[in-house]
């Protein structure tokens, strides 16, 4: 396939290239408003507006992220993910949704999201999200590190399965503290004497604790909540 | 309703239905015989044959005409119950009981006799409940006496349980009474058979009555649900008529006034989403509540963003309002002063404090070049933590923005007693 070409290359040979993103959201004017938006940063390569229409085109196109709209007839961005998820594990999946509720954004990063970002950003913010996706890294909103923070650190009497792998260092749990008080990643890297890439690292750690395991205190905590 | 059969393309099933034509007693014998195909006297020799099974045919008889509905549909007004219909039928069972007197014992007369009253009496209670309720009242107020009205009427919930009570208590008292009678005191495990025995006929009964309960229980529970759906799109009707459409009005109004519309859009957004996933709390008990009260509030009044992220929550004491009064001050300076957009407020409650942090990327100025007038960061918010056993700091410099983070301590006492709420 030759859309995967940019995989195998070199990072410094594929910055110049711009990123192929595909869109999916139910609303055409949206679309249609982040295309216009976006033209300037990215190539956008695809759209469209069902999951199974999605899932179709986004095999048949090989995008770099797809941008993804979690609420949606047929299961939403939550389907598409789960169907392309095995198939496809290159293609980077960005979630852009006017909800920031947090059993959505929980739900997206669970299902093997990089990123959730709310409609609300500005288009130079979802350039850089895109961007940082398409580099591998996770984008974490300050909202986003609050959700974690309180369903893992606000409960110390829960239960734990796998201590291991279930609770966050301290460290991580400091650099999600700077990131809800919107930190950035270089800010972060600054106030605690640590690299940024060390500091990327944090939080794909921490995205990749929240996809894996800690079934019985997330959903605990989810139920505390009424979320499901 | 009209004489036509219903026009449908598919047939349903056939049901078995009492016979209202060609019919002797209540039509039972006629309608086994119309749904198996069979001639009605096949039916009939049957029934009288099983009659000689100490009395089975009449019971099957009886138990076929509690539950079987009487065929619908041919006459224009709903099939009534004839009760004069069973003259014949209780004359039958009359006749069997008397042969079984004279020919056999007392006791297996006696026995036919209480499982027939028993299963009339299911029948009739089966007939009661599948009746409309108009007929019911209709029934109730011509009933006699009136207590009478008000037993077999449903009611409301207390006289409900009452009447579970009651009749639980009737209950126990019967098959205590049958067991007594029955074996009296000749030793104590008759008295547990004869209780066993009851039970298990009241399993039956129970049995019998389940669908039914179950049928009128899932009817309540649809209807309320029904009503509960209607309800909550009365008052969604309602928010999006009150609020959103009366903000849209607003702004094609004020289009030209960016800061307004801005303003008016932001706070319909922010209503809108605490309706649709805040839980409700009052910001006069909760520390997270008032936080974000106080946050809604310089974002109307200042129209920037507040992002707010608050994780845990507590009860709001003096120390926790006053904490909650110096992030506002904080928040009002950043909407002032530092010239952005968008505001940052972080809150945590951690097992031995709070903290609050309110960041910006703004302007910026040199904390130790503050005037002695600028009360509002001295008074409002060192002072004013001070006093309350917290603290601030306020973190500074041109052109990086600014961030004051409020820290209270709160003792182990009260943050135990808050935890074991």
């Amino acid at each position: 396939m030759a859309e995967q070409s940019t995989e195998h290359l070199d990072p410094a040979d594929a910055r110049p290239e711009r990123l192929r993103v595909f869109l999916v959201d139910d609303h055409a004017m949206f679309r249609a408003g982040v295309r216009a938006e976006l033209g300037a940063h990215v190539e956008v390569v695809g759209e469209a507006s069902t999951v199974a229409e999605a899932v179709t085109r986004i095999a048949a196109v090989g995008p770099d992220v797809v941008l993804l709209d979690v609420h949606m007839p047929d299961g939403g961005g939550r389907a598409v993910l789960e169907a392309m998820r095995r198939t496809h594990p290159q293609v980077k999946f960005l979630a852009l949704s006017v909800s920031d509720a947090a059993e959505d954004v929980i739900g997206l990063i669970r299902a093997g999201a990089r990123g959730y970002v709310t409609k609300t950003i500005s288009p130079d913010e979802l350039a850089a999200a895109i961007r940082r996706v398409a580099d591998g890294d996770a984008v974490f909103s300050p909202r986003l590190a609050g959700f974690v923070l309180d369903a893992f650190a606000a409960r110390p009497d829960a239960p734990v399965a796998d201590p291991e792998l279930d609770q966050l260092t301290n460290r991580e749990r400091e650099v999600l503290r700077l990131l809800a008080r919107g930190y950035a990643y270089k800010e972060i890297a600054k106030e605690l004497f640590i690299s940024i890439k060390t500091v990327e690292t944090h939080v794909s750690n921490v995205l990749r604790k929240l996809q894996m395991s800690n079934r019985y205190e997330l959903s605990r905590w989810a139920a505390d909540r009424r979320l499901v | 309703m009209t004489r036509e059969p219903p026009i449908s393309t598919v047939t349903p099933p056939p049901r078995l239905y009492r016979a209202p034509e060609h019919r002797m007693a209540a039509g039972v014998a006629a309608g086994i015989a119309d749904h198996l195909g069979i001639s009605v006297l096949r039916v009939r020799v049957a029934f009288m044959v099983l009659l000689g099974l100490s009395g089975l045919g009449l019971l099957l008889y009886a138990a076929f005409w509690a539950v079987v509905p009487l065929r619908p549909g041919d006459t224009a007004v709903p099939p009534r119950r004839d009760v004069a219909q069973l003259l014949p039928f209780v004359g039958i069972g009359l006749g069997v009981l008397l042969i079984q007197v004279m020919v056999f014992d007392s006791v297996g007369a006696a026995g036919t006799a209480g499982w027939l009253v028993a299963i009339i009496a299911v029948g009739a209670g089966v007939i009661w409940h599948q009746s409309a309720p108009e007929r019911r009242r209709q029934w109730g107020e011509a009933m006699p006496v009136p207590w009478l009205g008000a037993v077999v009427e449903e009611s409301d919930r207390r006289a409900f349980v009452l009447r579970f009570i009651g009749g639980g208590v009737l209950v126990a008292v019967g098959i205590i009474g049958v067991a007594a009678v029955y074996s009296p005191a000749q030793n104590f495990d008759a008295v547990i058979n004869g209780v066993i025995f009851a039970l298990v006929g009241l399993a039956g009964v129970g049995v019998v009555a389940a669908p039914v309960l179950w049928r009128t229980y899932s009817q309540l529970r649809s209807e309320r649900e029904g009503r509960i759906r209607e309800q909550e799109r009365a008052e969604l009707a309602a928010m999006v008529h009150d609020q959103v459409l009366h903000t849209l009005a607003l702004i094609q109004r004020n289009a030209g006034d960016v800061k307004m519309v801005q303003r008016l859009a932001r706070g319909q957004e922010r209503s809108l989403r605490n309706w649709l996933y805040k839980p409700t709390a009052s910001p006069s008990e909760r520390f997270a509540a008032a936080l974000e009260q106080a946050a809604a509030e310089v974002e109307d009044t200042y129209a920037i963003t507040v992002e707010a992220v608050v994780v845990g929550d507590r009860e709001t004491d003096e120390k926790v309002g006053a904490l909650v009064a110096a992030a506002r001050e904080a928040l009002v300076n950043a909407a002032r002063h530092a010239g952005v957009l968008t505001v940052s407020l972080y809150a945590e409650v951690e097992p031995d404090q709070v903290s609050v942090f309110v960041r910006d990327r703004g302007k910026g100025f040199d904390p130790d070049t503050v005037e002695d007038h600028r009360h509002g960061v001295r008074g409002s918010i060192i002072g004013r933590m001070k006093r309350h056993g917290g603290r601030a700091e306020i973190r500074s410099g041109p052109g990086e923005g600014t961030e004051v983070r409020l820290i209270l301590p709160i003792s182990r006492d009260s943050s135990a007693a808050e935890r074991n709420r």
